[in-house]
């Protein structure tokens, strides 16, 4: 019995709150970090599930591989991101001893 | 039997998904985006895109997630004090992750509910179409991912540097870099 897209689609909402609670909830600044990735993860499924409806509606196979190249971009970038962010947090780590976002309110209004 | 896989996977990936927003130690939240990620990439088998499954598995749980750990253990970051107050804005987040996953949830199944994912032709899951996609239309901004990645490497190299305190130009130069 064959999946319906629908149910990828459910998937990745369900993904991307979880991902939305951590990231709201979580005050490990790394863990934010994580729920972070785990978001962008969930909108590559989405996009995955879109790049076949389109292959499956009769479009150019160029055109439905778009979803996909896509995904490929969201990747290289959640590379370059996480690098530049952890760095960023051992910076911080070095300057305050935490990365707790709550104690990070320097520039708290 | 493609439902009964969907369903395994589907069920794995959204439990370690709670298990790494929950769990109060970050290297078992790391171990569990790892789980994660590797049953999205099983789905994105199954939906017809091994060869982004493959990248996801290694740029992912290879490179990105170890950086991670290497990270927390280099942090020494251990387990998250339990919350001094605001347990109502717990609660507010929880509130509107679910009311957004809902409405979002909601949105997409009626939409392509009719829709199931049938036989697909074997040209798709090709690499090559892919590759020939991603190689001519898209070729200027894979280049300049290929920039965003390099100056990424430097900006980190150099965020991650101990400063030497005054500024004056220190002995052991560059050798220390933060990674």
């Amino acid at each position: 019995m064959s999946v319906p897209v629908a149910g990828y689609f459910v998937l990745a909402a369900a993904l991307f709150a979880i991902g939305t609670l951590g990231a709201l909830t979580r005050r490990n600044g790394i863990t934010i970090f994580l729920s972070i990735e785990l978001m962008l993860s969930s909108v590559n499924l989405a996009l995955i599930a879109y790049s076949r409806v389109l292959a499956e509606a009769g479009y150019a196979l160029e055109a439905a591989l778009r979803g996909q190249v896509i995904v490929f971009f969201v990747i290289a970038i959640a590379a370059a991101e996480a690098a530049v962010g952890l760095a960023l947090f051992i910076a911080i780590y070095r300057n305050r001893q935490t990365i707790d976002v709550n104690r990070l309110n320097l520039m708290r209004w | 039997m493609e439902l009964a896989v969907f369903s395994v996977f589907a069920l794995l990936a959204v439990v370690s998904a709670a298990v790494v927003v929950l769990h109060r130690n970050p290297v078992y939240s790391v171990m569990s985006l790892v789980v994660t990620l590797i049953s999205l990439a099983a789905l994105f088998v199954m939906l017809g895109a091994p060869l982004i499954a493959a990248l996801l598995v290694l740029v992912y749980t290879g490179a990105i997630l170890v950086l991670f750990l290497f990270v927390i253990m280099l942090l020494n970051v251990g387990r998250e004090e339990p919350a001094t107050g605001g347990a109502a804005q717990k609660w507010v987040a929880v509130a509107s992750a679910l009311m957004f996953g809902t409405i979002l949830g909601t949105l997409l199944w009626g939409r392509h509910f009719g829709l199931a994912s049938g036989p697909l032709d074997a040209e798709y899951a090709r690499p090559l179409p892919l590759a020939r996609v991603l190689l001519s239309e898209y070729l200027l901004p894979f280049e300049m991912v290929g920039l965003l990645l390099l100056a990424a490497v430097i900006a980190a190299t150099v965020l991650a540097r101990r400063s030497e305190p005054g500024g004056e130009p220190d002995g052991g130069g560059t050798a220390e870099g933060g990674r």
